[in-house]
Order: structure tokens, then C-alpha cells, then sequence
């Protein structure tokens, strides 16, 4: 089905191209028909109600979920493609999760340095060196000898930004990385989230942190039962929403 | 639950308190104090009466078969296991149904029936299609080949289960990474899964070693098989089965506290 379809015009600023992408679960419609462009450089933030497909286009970016229909293309290349390798282009993309997923059986420092090792080859001094350097920059350095389990949930999703970037990521996608946080701890991975984008790192983030929404966000995607809405620059999304579902969403979350 | 000053509530938490408090001479092992009893009593047999001690003699030289076929069958079973159980949880549809076949054949027959059969039929057929005289194979040998090849099916439910109770999370974060399956399976699920299986391989071995005692169906001197023996020359029943008893239950009992403080232990780690 995904082959048949034409190529979508890609251009040299769009690190990612979903094109009339489908996904359903069984007789669940999670995904109808989403069409997106991630620019280079750009944050966008997908809001969106409980069970209306952010997720779901989330995961497709990395081919978590494999599209019932539609393509992903990253830096023009066709995820679905049957001779494209799918490891070499996770390496590239960053996937931060809503339950860390840190390895527990592992040090933070080894949950570093594990990919870094096996996928990029890197030395064992080389990838501990990395791996510091990125704990250094999310700002625990000093708890890479511990377990995750040892560590505060805020402290858990750093380390697991700090594990994504340190295989140099050319994107990174956030599925609500702050939902599993209390709430004294959502503020430090912000924080840490800002600073990233301010760094030029692309990044999609699933989030209904508005706060973080409106001061980072370049690009605001609202999704409502598996399609798209209404999306836009985001401080226009903000201060003039068009969709009723965006307004009803906004006046519900704000 | 209808108020903080609700006059039931007070009670309610007492309620909830008093067993916590029983709990410590409720949760005494009992029926460990019974069983070391039984062995004491046994073991007091043994030692006194010169018929069990007799007995006891002619017994126990069979417990190294015993042991040596429980420990030999239970590192192999250990790697047909794996290799079924990670066969069982394969994405390939083909190698999965191979060992679902496997697996669900062995569950579906005695393990009696299983030990005559691959000892009689399937080792014979073997030997014959490999050109070696069918009595090279000694009866050890073919039963230690029939007891891990029926415990390696149940071991591979046992690692299946260990893989599966990983969050999918975990898969999920090592293929975002970059890692293949397999090496994500090696690294990051395996290791969490083997430790959450270890007290049910424990348990399994604590199987093992019983069924062990089925060498008898071949004619294996093992513990069981010396008995047998014996009674059939001595016609002292009491005295051989006493004493067969008191050396399974002595060794089941030692393992399987083992196997609690393990349970114990990871449980906390
Ligand atoms: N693996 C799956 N199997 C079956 N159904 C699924 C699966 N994943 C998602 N769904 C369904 O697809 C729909 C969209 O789910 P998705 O997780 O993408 O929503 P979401 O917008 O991320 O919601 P939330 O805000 O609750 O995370 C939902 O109806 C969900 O139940
Ligand atoms: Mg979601």
C-alpha cells in the first residue's frame, strides 16, 4: 500500500515527513490519515486528548508501530522501505518514554554506555567518557555509579535523555516525558528539555506541559481521534485557536 | 469510610493492626518443625535399629547416580530450554511453532511413558541412523538423554515466562537505541529475566532430582533402583522404602530452603 503511494516532496529542512499515515490496532483507528513535517531545528509539541493517536504518530517516527498505511520518512529516507535499516536510523533518533525505561539491572553510567559500545563501537573508555559528559549536561554526574532504582524519577528521566543524546541523536521524541513525574520534579526536566532545544536539537514532544509548550514550542500539532485538527506556528495555536476541540482542549488545561 | 470521626473506623484500624502483630507465630514454619521431626525420628531409626542401618548401607552407595544424573540433566535441560524458550518467544513463526510443538508434545504425554520411549524407540532409531551399535548406549546415558530433553520443555516455559514479565518498555528502549533484537535480548532482557527465574529453576531441579528416581524404570542403580534390589533379596520392605524416603525427603528439604532464602533475596534486592 505504502509503496504505491507517491513520494512526497522532501526537502533538505525536513528531518521528518509523515505522509497520510494510517494505524490501526485490531478494529481501533489509532492513527486516520496524518500528514506532518518536522522542520530541522524545530520543537513541536502534539497535545491532543487521552487515546487520540499522539502517541501512536510518535512511535511510527522511530517505527515502533508500523504504519497500517502511509510512510515515515526521516531525512528522506523511507522507514518502511524494505531496504532500509531500520537500526541504523533509530541510532539517529532519540526516544525519551513517560516510564524512563532505564535498564535497571544496569548502572546509569552502563545504561550510557551500553548502545554507545554495541551500536557505535565505541571503547570502553570512550563511551564512559561520553556518557559523563551527558550526565554532566543533564546535571547528575555524580550519580553514575548508582542503579536507576536508587535514583528520584526526575533524576530517572534525565539519565534517559542523557542515554538518547549520547548516541548524538539527529531528533528526539518525547512521549510525555514529565506525565510519570511528581510534580517538584517536572520543573529540573524541563529545564533540561529547554536548554536542549535551545542547543538547535529537533525535537517532538508529546506533552501537555503547556508552560513548556507556549516558551519552547516552535510548531503545535492538536490531534483529536486519530487526525489532525488543527496545527501552526505555536504562539498562534495559542493566542487564536480555530478548531473548537483546540479551544474546548485549551480551556480544559489551562 | 464515611468520616475521620466515624466510631467504626478506630476499630477497623485495630482490626488491621492485631493480625500484624499474630502474624509473627502465624507465619512460623510449622510444617518445617514437623518435617525435621520426621527425619529426626527416621534418622533415629536408622541409626538404632541394626535392620534399617543395613539397610541404609546397601542404599546409599546408589546416591551417586542419583546426584550425578540430576546434576547432568539439569545443566542440559538448562540449554535445551533456553533455546526453546527463546525459540517459543521468537517473532520467526517457524521456529516458534517448532518449539511450541515441542513443548506442548512433552506436557501432553507421562513423563513415564517419555522415559520409555526415547530410551526404547527414540535412542535406539537414533543409533541405528548414526550407524552405532544400539547397546553402546548405556541405560545411564539414555536416561539422562530422556529426562533433559522432557525437562528442557518445562524450563522453556519457565525462561518464556522470564522473558515476557520484562516490561515491553525495556525492548522498546533498546531497539530505540539502536540495538538489534538479538542484541537486546542478550543485554538488556535476558539478565532481568534470568533473575526473576532462578527460584523457579530452583524448583525445578527440586523436580528433577525426584523424578530422577524413575532411573529405576531402566534399571539404573540409582538410589530408587538399590532399594528395589535390596527388598527383592531381603523382602525388607519397611526397612529399604523407610530409608529411601528419609534420603529424598532430606536432600528436597535442604533445597528447597535454599530456594526460599533465594526467593528471599532477590525479592528484596
Ligand atoms: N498496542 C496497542 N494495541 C491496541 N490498541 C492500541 C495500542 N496502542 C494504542 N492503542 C489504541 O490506539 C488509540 C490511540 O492510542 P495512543 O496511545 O496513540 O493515544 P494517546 O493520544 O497517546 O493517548 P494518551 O494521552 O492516553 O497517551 C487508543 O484508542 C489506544 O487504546
Ligand atoms: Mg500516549
Amino acid at each position: 500500500m505504502a509503496e504505491s503511494a507517491a513520494r512526497p516532496e522532501i526537502g533538505p529542512d525536513d528531518r521528518i515527513v509523515v505522509d497520510h499515515l494510517w494505524k490501526s490496532f485490531g478494529t481501533i483507528q489509532a492513527v486516520r490519515d496524518v500528514s506532518l513535517r518536522i522542520r530541522t531545528g524545530t520543537v513541536t509539541v502534539i497535545v491532543g486528548p487521552s487515546g487520540s493517536g499522539k502517541s501512536t504518530v510518535l512511535r511510527c517516527m522511530n517505527h515502533l508501530e508500523v504504519p497500517t498505511s502511509g510512510a515515515v520518512y526521516i531525512d528522506g529516507v523511507h522507514l518502511g522501505d524494505r531496504r532500509t535499516n531500520i537500526n541504523l536510523i533509530r541510532r539517529e533518533v532519540g526516544m525519551v518514554f513517560q516510564q524512563f525505561n532505564l535498564f535497571p539491572h544496569l548502572s546509569v553510567l552502563d545504561n550510557i554506555t551500553l548502545a554507545l559500545r554495541k551500536v557505535r563501537g565505541r571503547s570502553k573508555t570512550e563511551a564512559e567518557a561520553i556518557a559523563m559528559a551527558q550526565l554532566q549536561r543533564v546535571g547528575i554526574p555524580e550519580q553514575a555509579r548508582k542503579r536507576p532504582g536508587q535514583l528520584s524519577g526526575g533524576q530517572q528521566q534525565r539519565v534517559a535523555i542523557a542515554r538518547s543524546l549520547a548516541m548524538n541523536p539527529r531528533v528526539m521524541l518525547f512521549d510525555e516525558p514529565t506525565s510519570a513525574l511528581d510534580p517538584e520534579m517536572i520543573k529540573e526536566v524541563l529545564d533540561v528539555m529547554q536548554e536542549l532545544a535551545a542547543s538547535g536539537m529537533t525535537m517532538v514532544v508529546v506533552s501537555h506541559e503547556m508552560g513548556f509548550a507556549r516558551q519552547v514550542g516552535s510548531h503545535m500539532v492538536m490531534m483529536d481521534q486519530g487526525r489532525i485538527v488543527e496545527e501552526g506556528a505555536a504562539e498562534d495555536v495559542f493566542a487564536r485557536p480555530q478548531h473548537p476541540r483546540t479551544k474546548e482542549f485549551f480551556s480544559k488545561i489551562l | 469510610m464515611t468520616g475521620p470521626d466515624h466510631g467504626d473506623l478506630s476499630e477497623a484500624g485495630a482490626a488491621i493492626v492485631e493480625p500484624a502483630r499474630r502474624s509473627s507465630v502465624r507465619d512460623l514454619p510449622l510444617w518445617l518443625f514437623a518435617i525435621l521431626a520426621i527425619l529426626a525420628l527416621m534418622a533415629v531409626v536408622i541409626a538404632t535399629e541394626a535392620s534399617f542401618g543395613e539397610a541404609f548401607e546397601v542404599i546409599i552407595p546408589g546416591i551417586s547416580l542419583t546426584v550425578g544424573i540430576t546434576l547432568v540433566s539439569f545443566v542440559a535441560s538448562i540449554a535445551i530450554g533456553l533455546v526453546a524458550g527463546l525459540g517459543r518467544v521468537s517473532r520467526n513463526i517457524v521456529i516458534r511453532n517448532l518449539a511450541i510443538t515441542y513443548i506442548e508434545f512433552i506436557r501432553g504425554v507421562p513423563i513415564v511413558v517419555l522415559i520409555l520411549m526415547i530410551a526404547f524407540v527414540v535412542v535406539p532409531a537414533g543409533s541405528r541412523i548414526l550407524g552405532i551399535p544400539n547397546n553402546a548406549v548405556p541405560q545411564e546415558t539414555r536416561f539422562i538423554i530422556a529426562l533433559s530433553v522432557i525437562y528442557g520443555a518445562f524450563i522453556a516455559e519457565i525462561f518464556r515466562a522470564g522473558v515476557e514479565a520484562v516490561p515491553k518498555g525495556q525492548m522498546e528502549a533498546g531497539r530505540s537505541l539502536g540495538l538489534t533484537h538479538a542484541q537486546t535480548m542478550r543485554s538488556i532482557i535476558l539478565p532481568q529475566a534470568i533473575r526473576t527465574v532462578l527460584p523457579a529453576l530452583g524448583n525445578d531441579f527440586i523436580s528433577l532430582l525426584k523424578d530422577s528416581a524413575l532411573a529405576t524404570l531402566l534399571g539404573v542403580r540409582d538410589l530408587t533402583q538399590s532399594a528395589r534390589l535390596y527388598t527383592g533379596s531381603s523382602f525388607r520392605f519397611d526397612e529399604a522404602f523407610l530409608v529411601l524416603t528419609f534420603l529424598y525427603l532430606s536432600m528436597t528439604l535442604v533445597l528447597s530452603l535454599l530456594v526460599q532464602q533465594l526467593q528471599r533475596r532477590l525479592g528484596r534486592g
